[in-house]
């Protein structure tokens, strides 16, 4: 297929308005081609060149710039989808897989033609795995894409956990000399992309770099998925997937979740169970960006939104995510084995008022216990969390340390117990 | 130069023996497990280059390397 600059190719669209992962009404392979077209017929170069002016980086959580890692693995490579969404909190890559799984699709196959690919995997939820097979069904892949489901457990989308696993392996993070676009499935460069890049990678593929830089921030482009909790009863009601512009204020994206005024809000843990406590009501006009969350310590992760009102604990609410990250470790390595029990142990202590004065001190001592001292992040991430609850409810730590509670103040002795 | 000592801590069992050989970068933790005095990578300075070789080349879980050997 030719194109000239003046006669658009047939089966090219505009690019949709407003919503791009979720533009489509539906999943099927009619209505995804009708809404975005097909993708034009260009080199891997020209692919590679729009990708970087795009500033594209990997929506899994680390924020890795997508063309450098595009352009680190080279020969006889493999593309790994990640859709394992190990994150209890996430469901924004299940509900992509659901809503778009032909965009999904398309990234796969982009990013199999940048880097030579000829082989690639899906390894993605169990609940999805018939929503990505059907959509397979209804095309012809320009690369073969094996689909495999994910184990359900917090680590199993590790990097290197899901090259152990699609290489037969258990699901569990490996330490390895070699880094995984060097040597990963079966010793060969892998590229690992969360589904959400890759999808986003399918729209680049078609619009171009600028377009997709054409909203969102200068240092966060275009838009993301962010999975938003209600403020009642968090992380046991079903929480709210939405595709957001970069910048969008934390006031704007959390007014309709939160079902009160933002004002009753205390603080929000951006990016899951490994992310950030950020303070409100001071942060609501923080952007949602790299360069706007920087100052809190914090950053987007894989999106999640997780707030907090002013009548909960945050101390407790903490407790019992380090008490669920503890119990996720793989018991691999002896530091997280035996130190995440005893973070979770010193911090529930703290939480529920029975430790005294010196209690926060034994989580600190504890937490630096475990910190660079493991295959993978998952004690590294856990002690993010702990350090963001001791800095964002400091003057909560100090009253529990005297057995009080700051969501329990009206009672009688400040809510001791 | 200084070179990193890095731990493949899913091989580690906290022996102690690196810790032994090289008391001035390491200590063990109440585990046993081979903990840097100083926050940070484990950084083992040129003096230390023999008895740090000796602790990767001893270790019974082989679950030390120096950086770039």
């Amino acid at each position: 297929m030719t194109m000239t600059a003046m006669t658009p190719a047939p089966g090219l669209k505009m690019p949709p308005e407003g919503a791009r992962l979720f533009a489509a009404p539906d999943p099927s392979q009619a209505t995804h081609l009708a809404t975005y077209g097909v993708i034009p017929d260009v080199t891997p170069a020209q692919l590679l060149e729009q990708v970087r002016m795009s500033g594209l980086t990997g929506r899994g959580g680390a924020g890795f710039p997508t063309a450098r890692k595009l352009e680190a693995v080279t020969g006889r490579a493999v593309v790994v989808a990640n859709g394992a969404e190990g994150e209890p909190a996430s469901r924004k890559d299940a509900e992509l897989l659901r809503r778009a799984p032909h965009l999904v699709i398309d990234g796969i196959e982009v990013a199999a033609r940048i880097t030579g690919a000829q082989e690639a995997y899906a390894y993605v939820r169990a609940e999805v795995v018939p929503n990505l097979r059907q959509a397979l069904a209804e095309r012809r892949p320009t690369v073969k894409i094996t689909v495999v489901a994910a184990t359900d457990a917090f680590v199993s989308g590790q990097e290197t956990a899901v090259v152990s696993r699609l290489n037969e392996g258990p699901a569990l993070p490996r330490f390895s000399r070699h880094r995984i676009f060097q040597r990963g499935i079966g010793d060969r460069p892998t590229l690992v992309q969360n589904v959400e890049t890759l999808a986003h990678l399918g729209l680049i593929a078609r619009y171009g770099g600028v377009w997709f830089a054409s909203t969102g921030t200068p240092d966060s482009t275009g838009t993301f998925l962010t999975t938003v909790h209600p403020v009642t009863e968090p992380l046991t009601t079903a929480p709210t997937v939405w595709e957001a512009a970069h910048g969008l204020s934390l006031r704007q994206i959390l007014t309709p979740a939160a079902g009160r005024p933002v004002q009753e809000l205390q603080a929000v843990l951006i990016g899951g169970y490994h992310g950030t406590w950020v303070p409100l009501p001071v942060a609501l006009d923080a952007p949602l960006s790299t360069a706007g969350l920087e100052q809190y310590g914090a950053g987007l992760g894989a999106g999640v939104l997780i707030p907090l009102a002013s009548t909960a604990c945050g101390l407790e609410l903490t407790a019992s995510i380090v008490a669920y990250l503890a119990r996720q470790s793989a018991q691999q390595c002896g530091p997280c084995q035996f130190g995440l029990p005893e973070l979770a142990q010193n911090f529930t202590a703290l939480a529920a008022g029975r430790v005294g004065r010196g209690g926060v001190d034994a989580v600190r001592q504890s937490a630096g216990l475990v910190e660079n001292r493991g295959a993978c992040k998952h004690p590294d991430g856990t002690t993010r969390l702990v350090r963001s609850a001791l800095r964002v409810f400091e003057k909560d730590v100090t009253l529990h340390e005297y057995g009080r509670c700051l969501a329990r103040i009206g009672e009688p002795y400040g809510g001791a117990r | 130069m200084t070179r990193a000592l890095i731990v493949d801590w899913t091989a580690c069992e906290g022996r102690g023996l690196c810790a032994g050989l090289l008391p001035e970068v390491l200590t063990q933790d109440k585990w046993g497990y081979p903990q840097n005095l100083t926050p940070g990578p484990i950084l083992v300075p040129d003096e230390l280059r023999g008895p740090a070789r000796q602790a990767v080349r001893m270790c019974p879980r082989l679950a030390l390397r120096l950086e770039s050997e």
